[in-house]
């Protein structure tokens, strides 16, 4: 039985973000799936170029409109919400881009939504957590129906390249609303590793102190090639700013090494690097919860610690 | 009348130890202290600042659920809320069913912006406003840490991943909070008393013409899968060493 599945690629208009890959992955899990990515972009050809390179993808539908030069759920969803009409799973990443997005979609198509996806156990029964990771559901689709969702990209390793899928134009009528306008966007510096695809994480928490003690942790960063996290007490205090945060309302990330800094380890922020491979602690109390997640444990004073180790590799 | 609506639901309070049942059900809620959602109290706060400043007259809260939502429904009208509404129902409530109702309410209050927070920290759905924005055809703005209201419309810049993202929507919208909105002031136990004597309406969801249609079958709660507890080193050497011999650096 075939299964289809359309995916909402996440881009900057020039580039597929990583996490499209790590939603094809979820698809591919699918027995039968059948997995089509919908590009909206202004111009789509160079990011439908990626995506068609994804193994396991099937179609690529460029959606081109100059409204959709920016990600706009309000204008994005009843293109998608389109789209959907020929399939019976509707994925996107659960980033801020698909968070955002997909619920939108699950409004206009009425139909129920699967948020952070970890686990496809068939086209209508996943996995999710819930309770910030405290607890894991189950749950499935009852009677016939679409089922729309966000993935977890931390559950997920992006699928590879080595495909070659057809790239077809769709020609879409539906009047786009005029109500949501994009004013700005204030990236992060860009020169640091993503801190969602970085294998190596190093996050400070309120121990740092001031947005001066974290420059300790992005010197030790830079000799590693780490990106740079931090707890929600270190950016509510303005030590870092808000797309650093880690945890349950931050982001859920999976690096292979994660170094945390001074921060307590409060369930919030487990959530958050549940999935990593080997954590290590840094801190200065010996009873701190994140010692009870660590892999490696390190009781003492950051200040001293993250320079040394910074001279001792 | 300018009014603010701002969702309210009643959940688990962030600091309880969540524990599954045995039997897989569910979680442990008996005997359990409930809250506000914290990004409720998010989004009161923030309605509460704009009637202050003069650009709303009133704000209402509104909870779909049990009758023991009316507990933190007194709770937001302590904080400053004019009055609430209750629309009761039990069971397990999707967010499309919720968004439904709350669309009924929006319908017989017609205000000018309505406040969710961004997600409930039991469900961590995060799907209300965005399918409320959907059903009412209206804007909607997520993740919200600033928010600047006009006549007609409002700046609202949102947390992305990316880093801070300012649309501009018009207005009557649908804006979801994020942690960094504000910090919400701490109720006074003379305003609990205060609270007593503002109006809260009851209204089964059934009267409101919303069906409580279940989509989703819950078929088995677990408990996370556990990290092993691993080794302590006793300085930055021994652990410059522990990462080579587990070959990360
Ligand atoms: C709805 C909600 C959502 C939340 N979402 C998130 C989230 O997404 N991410 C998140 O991180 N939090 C989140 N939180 C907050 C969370 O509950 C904690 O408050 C927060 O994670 C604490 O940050 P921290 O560990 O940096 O600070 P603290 O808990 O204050 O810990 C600081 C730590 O530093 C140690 N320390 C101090 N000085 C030194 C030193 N010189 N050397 C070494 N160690 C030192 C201390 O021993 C302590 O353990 C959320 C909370 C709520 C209510
Ligand atoms: N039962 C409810 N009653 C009132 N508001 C709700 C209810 N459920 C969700 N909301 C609102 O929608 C937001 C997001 O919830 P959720 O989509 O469940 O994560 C919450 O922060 C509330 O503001």
């Amino acid at each position: 039985m075939t299964v289809k599945i359309l995916i909402v690629a996440e881009h900057d208009g020039a580039k597929l973000n990583q996490s499209t890959a790590r939603c094809v992955s979820c698809a591919r899990a699918v027995s039968g799936a059948e997995i089509a990515v919908a590009v909206c972009a202004a111009d789509a050809a160079a990011v439908a170029a990626q995506a068609a390179q994804l193994a396991g993808v099937n179609r690529v539908l460029a959606v081109e409109n100059a409204a959709n030069a920016h990600a706009l759920a309000a204008v994005l969803a009843p293109q998608v919400a389109a789209l959907a009409q020929d399939y019976s799973l509707v994925l996107g990443p659960s980033t801020t881009f698909g968070k955002d997005l997909m619920a939108r979609v699950a409004g206009l198509l009425e139909a129920p939504q699967v948020s952070d996806i970890m686990a496809i156990e068939s086209p209508t029964r996943f996995r999710r957590p819930i309770y910030a990771g405290n607890a894991l559901l189950t749950v499935e689709r009852s009677g016939e129906g679409k089922v729309v969702g966000t993935v977890r990209t931390a559950s997920f390793e992006p699928a590879a390249a080595g495909g070659a899928a057809v790239i077809e134009k769709a020609a879409l009528s539906v009047t786009l609303p005029t109500h949501t306008r994009f004013v700005s966007v204030s990236a992060a510096r860009n020169d640091r590793p993503d801190l969602q695809t970085a294998a190596r994480v190093i996050s400070g928490g309120r121990a740092l102190g001031s947005a001066e003690g974290f420059k300790i942790l992005y010197s030790l960063a830079a000799k590693l090639g780490a990106a740079v996290g931090a707890s929600r007490a270190a950016v509510d205090a303005g030590y870092a700013p808000n797309e650093m945060q880690v945890g349950q309302t931050g982001k859920i990330i999976a690096p292979e090494l994660y170094v945390a800094i001074g921060i307590s380890g409060a369930i919030q922020h487990l959530t958050g690097i549940k999935d990593a491979r080997t954590i290590v602690a840094i801190n200065k109390d010996g009873e701190a919860p994140i010692f009870e997640v660590a892999d490696i444990g390190l009781v003492g004073d950051l200040f001293q610690i993250v320079p040394e180790i910074e001279r001792l590799i | 009348m300018k009014r603010i609506l701002v969702g309210i639901k009643r959940v688990v309070d962030f600091n309880v130890r969540i524990r599954v049942k045995p039997d897989g059900s569910g979680v442990i809620t008996d005997g359990v202290k409930m809250s506000i959602n914290p990004f409720d109290e998010i989004a009161l706060e923030e309605a509460l600042r704009i009637k202050e400043r003069g650009a709303a007259e009133e704000v209402i809260v509104a909870t779909v659920g049990p009758a023991e939502c009316q507990q933190q429904l007194r709770t937001a009208l302590a904080m400053g809320a004019d009055r609430a509404l209750h629309v009761q129902a039990d069971g397990v409530l999707e967010p499309l069913v919720v968004a439904r109702a709350l669309l009924k309410l929006i319908e017989r209050e017609q205000p000018l912006l309505v406040i969710l927070g961004k997600q409930a920290i039991d469900d961590d759905n995060g799907q209300t406003g965005q399918v409320l924005a959907a059903l009412w055809n209206r804007p909607q703005a997520t993740y919200a840490s600033k928010i600047e209201l006009s006549a007609d419309t409002a700046r609202v810049t949102r947390e992305v991943d990316v880093g801070l993202e300012t649309l501009e929507v018009d207005l009557p919208a649908v804006i979801t909070t994020d942690l960094r909105l504000n910090e919400p002031r701490y109720v006074k136990l003379p305003d609990i008393m205060k609270a007593k004597k503002k109006p809260l309406d009851t209204l089964p969801l059934g009267t409101l013409g919303v069906e409580q249609r279940q989509q989703l079958k819950l078929v088995r709660f677990e408990p996370p899968p556990q990290r092993h507890k691993g080794i302590r080193v006793k300085d930055a050497a021994e652990l410059v060493d522990a990462l080579k011999k587990k070959g990360l650096l």
